[in-house]
């Protein structure tokens, strides 16, 4: 069983945080020490390129704590991840100061063109970072609390909710677009000049947010993986497969997916607002729809439920996409719902969870021709290796992910 | 009647659902320290009676009294359980996807709330109290074991472990042995009169064998209502028991 935890689950999670902090190091030297004539010059399109994907693997990890853990399906985590970002937005407006178009040291350009008189109140406080920074974690956060608050609460689970969280999303999507909301409206936030002081353009600069990117990875799978160990993550998981039971037990399931859901808020946000001065605009597209439903195919092609799985789909599935509208651009999202339509089909548990399954049938069989080698009965130890590694404690259930009803 | 020495009271209960009455003036009274078996066919509304108790269905009227004041009908399942009632479901619910030890981690009596959970650390007293548990509900063997990979009955017997850890006044339990076989039925019996014995318990069955094996005053449900109330013997000589449940 220990032995087990060691070489499964948690080694892949130090392996995973060991890869980011690696990248986080290596990615930047390769792109400003090294001479671009070098094989191993890494270009500075290609380090904001994979620096936009670890937002996106972020965001697929703040999904799966709820997805994954808690049978959240939200399709609306896109609305956490773009506030996040415009928050971040409107601190990079207002590093802009008096270069804008108009050279007016207080409003950006946008306001100006609509005539705004003042700076409107929601905007004060975002010319200091630090103002910005507990911003991108709190208005996510605040979000979902009060939204899990009500859902929660009134007990609506499964699709009802899928669907609540869509049209949440909906509903700020259609509120951003608009002028008199005060960001910038179908325009959204762009020609951002420095952060901190740096040039957002610079090589440097790139690189430092590269970095920042995987670091802040890092730390979230670390966290995500201590709250899934924790007596509070199994507790995650039994609201996930037998909420009743949880509450006959005095627990209170409705708190136990707020946390999750709050937390996993502020994780997005936090991916918005790393993402945005490395692709330099945020804008009201960012609430699609659409963009919630990619981050649950990132996660479902991963491999919901085991923290690194999300991280490769998200990686995969961008880069995917990446390559797909450089060469036929007119067949991305045939090619991602054909993807998706596979996934559902083929690989209920996503690659991880294939790779999981493979690893347990090899162990099993090597354990059964290692036990005919030394002459012991194969039958034997068989079964008992099969399930261990096959049902990892936690794992989504093989007889159906969807939670029982208990009667 | 007076509340004031009983552990469960119900009077005049009744609940519809889409006009249909499942439970209908449905009075029951269980002593402190008392076992108490209810049978009844299908349908007559020994789980609808269960799911007033625990918080679950609220009755349309009458009163529902624990522990002789406490109206449970005001609470909602959380803060029941947490009062000392804790309940085996009909359908064996355990948590499949966690080892044995887990659930019962999960079961053990303790503060409720998210932030000890997400820092708790399992103190030396826990796992004596677990490995207790273990060893009554006879799965110490299966401790590391997938909740999923239990047979049937030792999931039932993993249920009734997490009703202990939980440490109730009283237990409702409904049909624990459901799928057992004899000689699994005849440990679940004693199982059951072992906890009996410092516990309140009700246990809904209908294998016959088995609550004459627990040997306590039987309730007969009908219709939502009682039919018959009294020993064993008495209740399965009552001739309006023996047409409802051969007359059909
Ligand atoms: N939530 C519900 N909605 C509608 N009908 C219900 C509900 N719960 C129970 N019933 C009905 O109430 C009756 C009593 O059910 P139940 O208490 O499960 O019976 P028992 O446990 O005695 O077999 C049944 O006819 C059942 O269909
Ligand atoms: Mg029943």
């Amino acid at each position: 069983m220990i032995a087990q935890r060691l070489f499964g689950a948690d080694r892949r999670i130090a392996i995973a945080i060991f890869v980011l902090l690696a990248a986080a190091v290596i990615v930047p030297v390769l792109n400003l020490a090294v001479s671009p004539s070098s094989a191993f010059y890494i270009p500075s399109y290609m380090v904001a390129l994979t620096g936009k994907y670890l937002c996106y693997a972020l965001l697929a990890l703040a999904l799966d704590l709820v997805w994954g853990y808690c049978g959240i399906l939200s399709l609306g985590h896109g609305a956490f991840f773009a506030l996040g970002g415009y928050a971040m937005g409107m601190y990079l407006m207002r590093q802009i100061g008096s270069r804008g178009v108009y050279g007016n040291p207080i409003l950006p350009d946008f306001m100006v063109f609509l005539n705004y008189k003042e700076l409107p109140w929601f905007w004060y406080g975002f010319d200091h970072f630090w103002f910005a920074a507990l911003m991108v974690l709190a208005v996510p956060g605040l979000l979902a609390f009060i939204f899990g608050w009500f859902a929660f609460r009134s007990r609506v689970t499964g699709v009802y909710l899928s669907i609540i969280t869509q049209a949440m999303t909906y509903a700020l999507l259609l509120a951003f677009f608009r002028n008199d909301m005060g960001f910038g409206g179908n325009n959204g936030l762009t020609d951002f000049k420095d952060i901190l002081g740096y040039n957002v353009q610079a090589d440097a600069t790139r690189s430092a947010l590269f970095a920042a990117s995987a670091v802040t990875l890092a730390l979230a799978v670390f966290v995500t993986a201590a709250i899934v160990r924790s007596k509070y993550g199994k507790l995650l998981m039994a609201v996930r497969d037998a909420e009743s039971r949880t509450r006959f037990l005095g627990w209170r399931a409705e708190n136990v997916k707020l946390f999750a859901f709050t937390v996993s808020a502020v994780m997005a946000g936090i991916a918005g607002a790393l993402y945005v001065p490395q692709v330099g605009i945020i804008n009201p597209g960012e609430f699609d729809p659409a963009n919630s439903i990619e981050v649950v195919i990132w996660t479902a092609v991963g491999g919901r439920g085991t923290i690194v799985g999300p991280i490769i789909g998200a990686l995969l599935v961008n880069a995917g996409k990446s390559w797909f509208t450089g060469v036929l651009p007119e067949f991305w999202l045939f090619a991602l719902g054909g993807l998706f339509v596979a996934v559902t089909l083929l690989l209920p548990k996503g690659i991880v969870g294939m790779w999981d399954g493979w690893r347990g049938e090899g162990k099993a069989s090597r354990a059964a021709s290692l036990a005919e080698e030394a002459g012991a009965d194969p039958v034997e130890p068989e079964p008992k290796i099969v399930r261990t590694a096959a049902r990892t404690p936690g794992a989504w259930s093989a007889t159906g992910p969807e939670p029982q009803p208990a009667e | 009647m007076s509340k004031s020495n009983t552990i469960l009271y119900l009077d005049g209960v009744s609940v519809s659902f889409d006009g249909f009455r499942a439970i209908n003036n449905l009075s029951l009274v269980l002593d402190k320290g008392e076992m108490r078996a209810i049978i009844g066919p299908n349908g007559a509304g020994k789980t609808t009676m269960m799911d007033i108790v625990t918080g679950k269905t609220r009755p349309d009227e009458g009163e529902v009294f624990f522990d002789g004041q406490v109206d449970l009908t005001r609470h909602d399942e959380a803060e029941i359980a947490m009062m000392g009632i804790g309940r085996k479901f009909q359908k064996p619910t355990v948590f499949e996807s966690h080892s044995v030890e887990d659930n019962l981690m999960l079961a053990l009596k303790g503060p409720r709330s998210i932030f000890p959970a997400l820092f708790h650390r399992r103190a030396a007293a826990e796992t004596r109290r677990i490995d207790d548990i273990l060893g009554i509900i006879r799965l110490g063997e299966k401790r590391n074991e997938l909740a999923a990979n239990l047979s049937h009955g030792q999931k039932q017997w993993l249920e009734i472990g997490m009703l202990l850890a939980q440490d109730p006044k009283l237990l409702l339990v409904d049909e624990p042995v459901a799928g057992m076989t004899d000689a699994e039925t005849e440990e679940t019996a004693r199982l059951l009169k072992d906890i009996a014995r410092d516990h309140s318990v009700v246990v809904v069955e209908h294998d016959m064998h088995f609550v004459r094996e627990l040997g306590v005053k039987v309730t007969c449900l009908h219709e939502g209502s009682v039919l018959s109330e009294g020993t064993l013997d008495f209740v399965s000589a009552d001739e309006r028991v023996v047409e409802v449940y051969l007359g059909r």
